[in-house]
């Protein structure tokens, strides 16, 4: 219903917009305004292929923040993906390096990452241990496990994956995209259809709006709690096969800090981090307010990179705060007891 | 009404915790097509009954027969499944879903696994217009009224094939408009042959809707009756236990206040908690507060402590307007608050006697000025003795004392501030005689020295015994305020608080 949702929304127009959707629609304004400013400001900016170059950049990123919107539906939090990313490109690059077929290697990868996010929705479940900290360990286990592998960057040569990183895709002329964008795409159409026309779907609201009431209607909450985090185990593989194609490297340290990066994109896209509110046409603004944020400051030249974090820190300030306002406009008092 | 065979029958139920026997062979019968009241006191075993039907507990002794079939639930969900559906006070829907989702979640009317959002709609709203409850369906739940979400509730529960829905407390936080909203549902439902269980405090209510009522007391079976032959004072008198003719009039009065007013409330009120209220305290006097648990008592004192926020109104302190937002603001005033649950809300129990006695003084004094240790001992001494807490010893940790002690300790705690007003919320519940005596003594003494008390108790005699005035709540509305003379008797108190008028 996102999208289609959002039209309806505004279409009504005489009836108040729904609150929900206000969080989407400040950054759908957002992302209007930071693309005009640009154009005024930068000759050459205003042009299709840089919306498509901010795809390009982040389709990874994409991926791995729809696998934290899942997350992040339920209440919960996965420190785990930057680390899992970079686990992933190794493991990719190592093994195709030692001689294995391309296709077979991003099968086991993507297995792999499934798994360890099963592992740790189990362990959040049965054990009732924080999201926070479980994936916390998750993150030092993966980043350690890619030292293990190899220290130094391993190049991937194989011609396949090579093509697949720099195959342009034409869309029109002078436009075109990369297959990782094609590939963030179908995981974000299959992703919305799952969220809006699934019983699980819903079952992620459900939990995130109050897990005691899913758990009294009958849900089954302990399943839709461990099939989030292995989504997001396997957004965040898939998402490190992407960057393998758009670095052609596997290396330990790719993708620090990237999990930050994917829970801001949630964030700024309106979802509320106490679960239960959130479209994923929201995670796609939040990711591409943080691509043109960057390609902005690519544009300006003589500014320092970490203005990006400074300018993604200020935007989830207002935006946290945002939330906070509609919540508390939203909320009822809860009733006295007696 | 020829009786029909009963849908639901339980016989000689037992249901024993540690320490304590808490259905001791109850019989309990619920016909097809009624409304059925389970009234007590609290702690009487209303919702150990309901829970051993809904199998949350498992019984001691006894049987549970549903449409003449012997069963026994291992949870809610099996007890569910068999047709018994419960909808509690606090409503277990997510709010942020959508009124048809929350009917629908988990059984959603499905095509090749894709939800069929048009078909959920519609007969999401077929079932809300059965039920005259006229909503959008596509709306969030939480754009709801709370009574609207009860009834959401209550459409989940019936359409999963109800044949006997248990309301417990439903009312509890709804204004007169969605009570009457409720009802109507109630009656259709009943209408259509479904048995329901309803429980409530509010006693109008029962009386409005209930066809027959079962009372309990300390977990027995005190009775079933019809609500038309049972006037509202023999129940209460059920319910508490003692016939009205051998309450009898205590003898010593509290000798009259002569004070200024301390604490003027004028048309004082929070929605869903309590109706306008106007009440004056003047210093040195004792106000008694009555009524049964749930009629507001709790609510209004807390309003005059600052613990919530009124949503109108006025409160005066010494004649001067003030807004108690929060209650340090209230302690500024010299207004202390002694909780009703001193476990939850007002001991520490990992800490000592002597850290939990000055914890109060110490925050109003501001962490940075702490207390001269010396200073400390001597006021810990001083308290321990005028409130003779054993043991006497101000390193013993308070968790080791018994309920008596502690509540002793929570009381001296506010009385080492030396408040104005002394609001006491249920002091003697749950303590022992020789403690309950010694407390009691206390407020006596207290308002003798100046301060003013609110006192808050469900037990008649002590509010009669201690009391120059005696307010009474019902439903959350003050109903009565009464000068206690030689003509109050807890006779006159009980049938004010079953009538709701000053006879």
């Amino acid at each position: 219903m996102t999208t289609a949702g959002l039209r309806r929304g505004l279409l009504r127009g005489r009836r108040p917009l729904p609150r929900r959707y206000v969080p989407v629609l400040v950054t759908t304004g957002l992302l209007i305004a930071m693309f005009a400013a640009g154009g005024v400001r930068y000759e050459n900016f205003a042009t299709g292929q840089i919306v498509l170059n901010v795809f390009v950049d982040n389709a990874y990123l994409l991926v791995v923040a729809i696998g934290m919107t899942f997350v992040i539906l339920t209440g919960g939090i996965d420190l785990s993906v930057g680390s899992v990313i970079a686990l992933s490109t190794m493991v990719s690059a190592t093994l195709i390096s030692d001689g294995w077929a391309p296709l077979p290697v991003i099968g086991l990868v993507l297995l792999m990452g499934a798994l360890l996010g099963l592992g740790m929705g189990a362990i959040i479940q049965y054990f009732e241990i924080q999201p926070f900290i479980v994936t916390l360990a998750g993150m030092f286990l993966a980043r350690g496990l890619c030292y293990v592998i190899n220290t130094e960057s391993v190049k991937i040569t194989d011609p396949l994956i090579v093509a697949l990183g720099e195959t342009h895709v034409p869309l029109g002329p002078e436009l075109w995209v990369s297959p990782s964008v094609i590939i963030a795409l179908v995981v974000l159409l299959a992703a919305i259809y799952v969220l809006q026309y699934t019983r699980f779907g819903r079952g992620v609201y459900a939990v995130g709006g109050s897990e005691q009431s899913a758990l009294l209607m009958g849900l089954p909450v302990a399943r839709t709690k461990m099939a989030v985090y292995t989504i997001s185990g396997f957004c965040s593989a898939l998402g490190g096969v992407l960057f393998a194609f758009y670095t052609l490297s596997g290396w330990s340290l790719h993708a620090l800090g990237t999990e930050l990066d994917a829970i801001a994109a949630v964030v700024i896209g309106g979802t509320l981090l106490t679960g239960g509110y959130g479209y994923l046409f929201g995670t796609v603004l939040g990711v591409l307010v943080l691509g043109l944020i960057q390609t902005i400051l690519n544009f300006e030249g003589t500014l320092s990179a970490w203005w990006t974090k400074i300018v993604i820190g200020l935007l989830l300030f207002a935006f946290i705060l945002l939330q906070r306002l509609i919540g508390a406009r939203g909320g009822q008092a809860p009733p006295t007891p007696s | 009404m020829a009786a029909p065979e009963p849908i639901l029958r339980m016989r000689g139920i037992g249901k024993q915790f540690p320490g304590v026997r808490a259905l001791d062979g109850v019989d309990f019968r619920l016909l097809p097509g009624e409304v059925h009241a389970l009234m007590g006191e609290n702690g009487a075993g209303k919702s150990t009954l309901i829970k051993v039907l809904t199998g949350v507990y498992e019984i001691d002794a006894g049987q549970i027969e549903l449409a003449g079939r012997p069963v026994a639930f291992s949870s809610p969900l099996a007890a569910q499944q068999a047709g018994i559906s419960t909808v509690y006070q606090e409503v277990n829907l997510c709010t942020n879903l959508t009124v048809a989702e929350n009917i629908f979640a988990g059984r959603e009317p499905r095509r090749m696994g894709r939800i069929l959002w048009r078909e959920m709609r519609r007969r999401a709203a077929e079932l809300l217009a059965r039920l005259e409850i006229d909503v959008d369906v596509t709306a969030p739940l939480s754009s709801c009224s709370l009574a609207v979400q009860q009834m959401v509730a209550i459409a989940r529960a019936v359409d999963i094939d109800a044949r006997v829905l248990i309301l417990d407390e439903p009312t509890s936080s709804l204004d007169a408009g969605e009570v009457a909203q409720l009802f109507r549902v109630m009656r259709r439902l009943k209408d259509q042959g479904i048995a329901i269980l309803f429980v409530s405090h509010f006693l109008d209510q029962v009386y409005e809707i209930a066809d027959r009522m079962t009372v309990l007391r300390n977990g027995r079976l005190v009775g079933e009756y019809r609500t038309a032959e049972l006037p509202q004072v023999e129940l209460v008198a059920k319910m508490i236990g003692r016939e009205l003719a051998e309450l009898k009039a205590l003898e010593d009065r509290p000798p009259e206040p002569d004070g200024a007013p301390l604490i003027e409330a004028r048309e004082l009120s929070r929605t869903g908690a309590i109706q306008p209220f106007s009440l004056t305290i003047h210093r040195g006097e004792v106000l008694g507060l009555a009524g049964l648990l749930g009629s507001g008592r709790t609510e209004l004192a807390r309003l005059l402590f600052g613990a919530d926020h009124a949503t109108s109104g006025t409160l005066r302190v010494d004649g001067k307007e003030t807004a108690l937002r929060t209650p340090r603001a209230a302690m500024g005033h010299g207004i202390a608050f002694c909780s009703e649950n001193r476990r939850a809300e007002g001991l520490v129990p990992g800490l000592t006697v002597r850290e939990n006695l000055l914890l109060a003084l110490q925050a109003t004094r501001g962490w940075a000025r702490p207390l001269p240790r010396a200073r400390q001992e001597e006021l810990v001494e001083k308290y321990i003795n005028a409130l003779n807490i054993r043991p006497a010893d101000p390193e013993q940790l308070v968790r080791n004392l018994s309920g008596g002690n502690q509540q002793k300790v929570l009381l001296a705690r506010w009385l080492i501030l030396e408040p104005r007003l002394l609001i006491l919320d249920e002091p003697t519940r749950g303590i022992d005689v020789g403690a309950k005596t010694e407390i009691q003594r206390l407020v006596a003494e207290l308002s003798g020295g100046g301060m003013a008390v609110l006192f808050v108790s469900a037990e008649l005699e002590e509010v009669l015994r201690l009391s120059h005035r005696v307010g009474v709540l019902r439903d959350r509305r003050l109903v009565a305020e009464l000068e206690n003379g030689e003509q109050l008797t807890t006779d006159r108190l009980m049938e004010t608080i079953a009538s709701g008028a000053a006879s």
